[in-house]
């Protein structure tokens, strides 16, 4: 029992359902249902999808709850989405995104936002 | 800017279970509660035993809120209390919430996110969400009454290669693996900062299978031995500091007290951390620097409440009793606002038995409120005491824990203090000393610092902290981003 490393699911004796692929640009990735953008990514040793619109740093998880907007993504030609926040559906495409997410041009109108102030 | 009277489209919210709710009107005697954490859970049940009708709107698939995270129901984890402190307690109160799912007084929208509350023209309230993947489907529930339980998020305060990635909260880390039952990626993970979060972090990523590089908390011997002695008439959190402590000795985790992280390495990720011994005042041990090698970096600087839909409906944010800011609420937990309740970490980071004290004494005040009557005191008073004493032991934890005096001066000219606008301390520094900005709003204004994104949620402590100002939480209209075509929908303009 030692010998073999322990995993979450493991810990926890989870039985995830069957898995289902989505895609990251273009990739191939596997996930599990029920599972954020964000874990599909880490369980794929992804770390960052992300960089930033000044100084083209790139970024990933940083909160984890929704709160810091570090970890945006664009899936489904949809920019700005929290990787943390949103759950994988089957063949889901998940875009690293430059910048202010926009450079695919798609839905970016329709995608203003209001922040306060 | 003010965004009262927007009419929603209304959709008919669909319940947790799939059930249908009667067109967003919570109908007489109705309370929303905001939050699904453990204060919204103990209200909503409290509240619904007593005949009231809940509306329990969260953003979250399953209610728990962060400290209750759990994987999808489809993994069907059948040692889920493992990554938990508490559990059974959480089943009971699960156990009550759904009996009163199936039998209709609680209703719970699951995946809504709310962005701002407002007073019905002398009615009620209504509480504006967004649901849907993309979170641009518009929703309303009324109610006579509505629950503040907003709960709370990571402090974390900069320092050089903190923007790297693989640099993660404490808190974030644990919702990564209490949600999606995943590790950062990589072999090492170091857990830092300061707090009561800290152990229990540790301790979760090593039992499911992570290397733990060190626990680097910044808080000396001292302190801890002084909190320790102080926190004697609360045996039972003195055992559970001691479990995770003999967690941690178990899975061979080197634990640094007095020790803090004052830079992480890497170009396009992390890769090593550097850790030093901090003297008495707070300053770096000159000669004590050592470099560990790590992938993931899970740090925290202690937890700060979400005040952002108290403060846009009008609600006194102060000072607790017992460290830090929250909602001002009275023995009850009602706000300084008629008919507006909080509890739990919104009203003043206490943890998560704390947070169901007080919930349950908002649920029975709500129910009775509603009716126009005096809450039984006599019915509280178990909850009352044990809200009492959970204060006072937070208290303690807040005299103990806390960063370093000095943590500002370690931040270099070129260190990112606001993530999202990528504003450096220099730009900081000079917009003070230059320019002669004396608060976090001037700093704002002048450097962007807090414009980005997260609204300052994030950055303002460690903006603050560089600029030498004070701090305190900012008001915001929304409580979240919302699409303006949502906002754009107001009464009399075009469906």
């Amino acid at each position: 029992m030692r010998l073999r490393r322990t995993t979450p699911q493991g810990l926890v004796r989870a039985r995830p359902g069957p898995g289902f692929e989505v895609t990251l640009d273009g990739r191939p990735v596997p996930a599990l249902p029920g599972r954020t953008v964000a874990a599909v990514l880490w369980e794929a040793g992804v770390v960052a999808w992300r960089t930033t619109r000044d100084g083209g740093r790139p970024r990933g998880v940083f909160c984890g709850i929704g709160v810091c907007f570090d970890c945006l993504v664009t899936v489904n030609d949809r920019p700005n989405q929290r990787a943390c926040l949103v759950t994988v559906s089957a063949g889901d495409a998940i875009r690293t995104q430059e910048g202010v997410g926009d450079a695919g041009g798609s839905g970016a109108d329709a995608d203003a936002e209001a922040g306060g102030e | 800017m003010r965004v009262a009277r927007v009419r929603m489209r209304m959709r008919k919210p669909v319940g947790s279970e799939g059930r249908q709710e009667r067109g967003g009107r919570a109908g007489a005697g109705a309370v929303v509660v905001v939050g699904a954490g453990p204060a919204g859970v103990a209200a909503a049940v409290c509240a619904a035993d007593q005949g009231v009708r809940v509306v329990l709107v969260d953003s979250a698939v399953r209610a728990g809120g962060q400290f209750y995270r759990q994987p999808d129901a489809r993994w069907g984890a059948r040692r889920p209390q493992v990554l938990h402190h508490g559990w059974r307690t959480w089943q009971r109160l699960t156990a009550r919430l759904d009996a009163h799912l199936a039998d209709g007084q609680v209703t719970h929208l699951a995946e809504r996110h709310v962005w701002f509350v407002e007073r019905a023209g002398g009615d009620g309230f209504v509480v504006h969400a967004l649901g849907g993947s993309g979170q641009d489907r518009p929703e309303t529930v009324r109610g006579d009454a509505v629950l503040l339980a907003t709960g709370a998020y990571e402090k974390v305060l900069p320092f050089p290669g903190w923007t790297l990635p693989g640099v993660v909260t404490a808190g974030g880390a644990q919702a990564m693996l209490k949600g999606g039952l995943v590790l950062p990626p990589g072999r090492t993970v170091v857990v830092a900062g300061t707090g009561p979060l800290l152990m229990p972090v540790a301790a979760g990523l090593a039992a499911a299978g992570a290397r733990v590089g060190a626990l680097i908390e910044s808080a000396g011997p001292g302190r801890l031995a002084w909190g320790a002695a102080k926190v004697a008439g609360h045996p039972a959190k003195l055992a559970e500091g001691a479990r995770y402590a003999a967690a941690l000795v178990w899975r061979g985790v080197p634990v640094r007290t007095g020790h803090a992280v004052v830079a992480a390495h890497g170009s396009v990720r992390l890769e090593a951390v550097t850790v030093a011994a901090l003297d008495a005042e707070g300053r770096v041990r000159a000669g004590t620097g050592r470099r560990i090698a790590c992938d993931a970096l899970a740090v925290g600087h202690g937890l700060l409440p979400h005040t952002g839909l108290a403060g846009a409906l009008g609600c006194r944010i102060e000072e607790t009793a017992y460290g830090g800011w929250g909602v001002a609420v009275d023995g009850e937990q009602r706000t300084d606002l008629p008919g507006v309740w909080a509890a739990g970490e919104a009203s003043g980071v206490g943890g998560a038995e704390l947070a169901l004290a007080e919930g349950e004494i908002a649920g029975r005040s709500i129910a009775a409120r509603l009716r126009g009557r005096e809450p039984d005191r006599r019915g509280c008073a178990a909850a009352a005491g044990t809200r009492a004493g959970l204060r006072a032991f937070a208290r303690v934890i807040d005299g103990v824990y806390g960063p370093p005096a000095q943590w500002a001066e370690r931040v270099g000219d070129d260190t990112v203090v606001c993530r999202c606008e990528e504003v450096p301390a220099s730009a900081v520094r000079s917009a003070v000393a230059g320019l002669g900005a004396t608060d976090l709003r001037s700093v704002k204004l002048l450097t962007r610092a807090g414009m980005g994104w997260c609204q300052g949620r994030v950055c303002a402590p460690g903006v603050a902290g560089v600029a030498g100002c004070a701090w305190s939480p900012a008001s915001r209209v929304l409580a979240q981003p919302v699409p303006l075509a949502v906002l754009a929908r107001e009464e009399g303009a075009a469906p």
